[in-house]
């Protein structure tokens, strides 16, 4: 099974790692600093103070004085309440202070010298000078060191590291927050074509001319290229279909003809009874060639929709007219009832479709009944309303009966093709209408009601 | 076996050494249960009792164990490891070193958080009262003379009047005070006018003292007409004695002294519980708002002070300054050389 991946969730998790991989970069810089600046600040104080101390160093009657500043202590004091250390050497030997404090390595003379070490069960920072001082048997090398214990220094990087991890977990949270911002963003055109594509008809096969981000023009050149080609083909397998109609229907006119006048040459029941069934069989030919050719019709048209301003009633009594042989063979009386109902159309495609809905009737009538076609309109819809004395449409649904090839549950013993609601619902369609079906409640023998309902012009 | 009697006369001699504290008072407070609080301390039995007896209403359990030495002993015991669970003294400085060299075992408790930032250090050192350093002098012997409010007026006045204050001044001993060692050390760092003021006294024979308690009998009895830097806080409880009322506390207005007396758990502890607890007594005490009935002065009356810049001394690093055995030499040679002039 693919586990389908969502490039939003991938661009975000992304971006969401990426964030958090600089948030804790970050912090570990602050804290690294952070650790830094304390270390510097307590390294200052504690070269202020063994500055103030060995400026108090003299040689007083052959011997080292010195004597303990205040401040050398109280600014120690004054930074944090960290644990204090001295010790002050003449030639390695102490003069005052702790004796077993260690000193940083040796530095040049004056020059301030900074060691980390342990002293009394504490990690302690200690600073440490060295000057020479003439005292009486010669000059004698004093260091002055003072230490201080790192919890103070140690509490502020703390505290700086914690503030930093507060922020670098807001910084990440924000960072988050906008790279969904922003995977949305960036794949809004993606779904913006998908959107587009995806609310069209189903016959729609125009190319999609929309702007799209340079990395979607491919797709949508390629998408369009392969909407092109399905039209085509779709176009001449409607061609083809309608070209094989068309050629059917000239021979098997012919053939019905001929068949016509070997019927009435024909001589005993037999041959004559079989010639019927012969021109039978070819009028049902010539009728489904007929649907399968205004279906093509209707394929090509609806694509390029003629409309005009046309009066429904007088499409109605056009097309009744034209079925009226038909229909009177049958003794079947056809019914106009019609007021003037405006509609803006395609005049073929709608006689195609109103005669296919009067074959119909005609064709499941029985015989010396009525078809009535009732025509009424309001200013938002014109109606047009066939209604048969036929046996009905059968059980609901009656949608399934638009499908293309599909008939009714009792058309049994009847011939048909199953094209003509189909073209019906597709010809209102293209005019914004729709069919409704219903079973007739005009009569007690019931029938079938076939609506055309267009918006009125 | 030559081991053994090394080991033997080590034993000896370390028994010997425990035995040569010099102990001023000492008093077993019974408790309900087995375990001693052993207390060492430099406050007076007297004053300090108190306070214990409040301990052990809270912990009737505790027999507590009171040693009352003098603030150098003190110092020198801990840092020997002597085994007492909780160390009390006036010398703050002494203290703070104690604190500072690792001889306290830090401890927190909700009301150690009560206490102000200057009234603790680091968790191992807790201010429990706070107590200026006084002028007391004799009434009777100042009859007819203004009462000076500065130390210039006292220096005026000492000058002025040699016949009256000949060999009727007293003052601490420095070298074997640890808290007239402190208070001089502090005035040194305010005033120049100290050195004045000990010159004047130099000339007038004073009278040197070991503790607070004698010079203030002294004053008491007129045997001293003036006692400069004593302890506020033993004077206000003498003076409350003293029926006589011929005892009066002056305290200088250019500035004060006032000292933290401070407790610490020594390292060597073993009862560090009840010793928190009476940490933890003491401390609440100290923060009382009212001054009560206690014989030792609450914090809460320094803090006034402290907003002014008269706080009290700071408990800080700074306190081992005098503490340097070059300093407190130059020190005391310079003292005695002011002091002493026969």
């Amino acid at each position: 099974m693919i586990k389908r991946r969502s490039i939003g969730r991938r661009l975000t998790l992304l971006l969401a790692a990426v964030a958090a991989l600089l948030s804790a970069l970050s912090w570990t810089m602050v804290t690294m600093l952070a650790r830094e600046a304390a270390q510097r600040t307590q390294d200052n104080v504690l070269a202020a103070s063994i500055t103030t101390i060995s400026e108090t160093l003299r040689s007083e009657q052959g011997e080292i004085r010195l004597e303990l500043p205040y401040a050398a202590f109280a600014m120690l004091g004054a930074i944090s309440e960290d644990r204090v250390f001295y010790r002050v050497t003449v030639n390695e030997e102490t003069l005052t202070g702790y004796s077993d404090l260690p000193s940083p390595d040796a530095g040049q003379q004056g020059q301030v010298m900074f060691g980390s070490d342990n002293y009394r069960g504490a990690a302690i920072r200690m600073a440490a000078t060295r000057r020479v001082i003439s005292a009486g048997d010669g000059p004698k090398l004093v260091t002055v060191t003072v230490a201080q214990t790192r919890d103070g220094a140690g509490a502020i990087a703390a505290e700086l590291s914690q503030l930093a991890a507060i922020l670098s977990v807001a910084f990440f949270a924000v960072a988050v927050a906008l790279s969904a911002v922003v995977a949305a963003t960036s794949l809004r055109p993606l779904n913006e074509i998908a959107a587009a594509v995806s609310r069209r008809g189903p016959s729609d096969l125009r190319p999609v001319q929309r702007a799209a981000p340079a990395e979607l023009v491919p797709l949508l050149s390629a998408l369009n290229r392969l909407m092109d080609r399905l039209r085509n083909s779709i176009r001449r397998s409607e061609d083809f279909i309608a070209e094989a109609a068309h050629r059917i229907r000239t021979p098997l006119a012919t053939v019905r003809a001929q068949a016509e006048i070997a019927l009435h040459t024909a001589q005993g029941d037999n041959d004559q009874e079989r010639l019927r069934r012969i021109i039978r069989a070819v009028d049902e030919s010539s009728r489904s060639a007929g649907q399968l050719l205004d279906h093509a019709t209707v394929a090509f048209r609806t694509e390029n929709l003629t409309r005009g301003r046309l009066d429904l009633a007088e499409l109605a009594a056009n097309t009744v007219a034209a079925v009226e042989p038909t229909a009177s063979m049958r003794d079947i009386r056809l019914h106009l009832d019609a007021t003037q109902a405006h509609i803006d159309g395609d005049a073929i495609l709608l006689e195609s479709a109103i005669r296919n809905v009067l074959d119909n009737a005609i064709k499941y009538s029985p015989e010396d009944t009525t078809v009535s076609l009732r025509i009424t309109s309001d200013p938002d819809e014109a109606r047009l309303e066939v209604c048969d004395e036929g046996p009905g449409l059968g059980e609901a649904p009656f949608d399934a009966l638009t499908e293309r090839f599909r008939r009714g549950a009792n058309t049994a013993g009847i011939v048909g093709s199953g094209l003509g609601l189909t073209i019906v619902a597709e010809v209102l369609a293209a005019h914004g209408g729709r069919l409704e079906l219903a079973s007739s409640t005009n009569n007690e023998r019931g029938g079938a009601c076939v609506t055309f309902v267009l918006p009125s012009a | 076996m030559r081991y053994f009697c090394l080991a033997f006369g080590l034993m000896l001699w370390t028994t010997s050494a425990a035995t040569a504290l010099d102990i001023e008072e000492q008093r077993l407070f019974p408790g309900t249960g087995d375990r001693v609080l052993r207390v060492l301390s430099t406050t007076d039995l007297d004053l300090f009792a108190p306070y214990i007896l409040s301990f052990q209403e809270v912990r009737p359990e505790i027999s507590v164990d009171y040693t009352v030495v003098s603030s150098s002993d003190l110092h020198r015991e801990i840092r020997d490891g002597a085994q007492f669970d909780l160390a009390i003294s006036s010398a703050m400085d002494l203290q703070f070193q104690l604190a500072n060299d690792g001889f306290a075992q830090p401890y927190r408790s909700d009301a150690i958080q009560n206490l102000p930032d200057w009234a603790r250090w680091r968790d191992l050192i807790f201010a429990i009262t706070a107590e200026p350093a006084v002028v007391v002098i004799n009434t009777d012997r100042f009859s007819g003379l203004d009462l000076p409010a500065t130390r210039q007026d006292l220096i005026a006045l000492l000058r002025d009047n040699p016949d009256h204050f000949a060999g009727a001044v007293g003052t601490y001993d420095v070298r074997s005070s640890g808290l007239g060692y402190l208070f001089a050390t502090q005035d040194d760092r305010a005033t120049d006018a100290y050195w004045r003021l000990n010159e004047v006294m130099g000339r007038l024979e004073p009278q040197l003292y070991c503790c607070s308690g004698q010079m203030i009998d002294d004053v008491g009895s007129g045997r001293l007409a003036l006692a400069y830097n004593v302890l506020g806080s033993y004077a206000a409880d003498r003076l409350a004695a003293d029926e006589g009322g011929r005892m009066q506390i002056l305290q200088m207005q250019d500035f004060t002294n006032v000292m933290l007396r401070t407790v610490l758990i020594p390292t060597p502890a073993q009862n560090t519980e009840a010793a928190g607890a009476m940490i933890d007594v003491l401390t609440t005490l100290g923060m009382r708002d009212l001054p009560g009935e206690w014989p030792l002065p609450s914090l809460s009356l320094a803090g006034p002070l402290e907003s002014s810049g008269l706080g009290p001394i700071r408990l800080g690093p700074a306190l081992m300054v005098y503490l340097d055995p070059l300093n407190r030499r130059t020190f005391l040679t310079e003292w005695e050389n002011a002091i002493e002039q026969q």
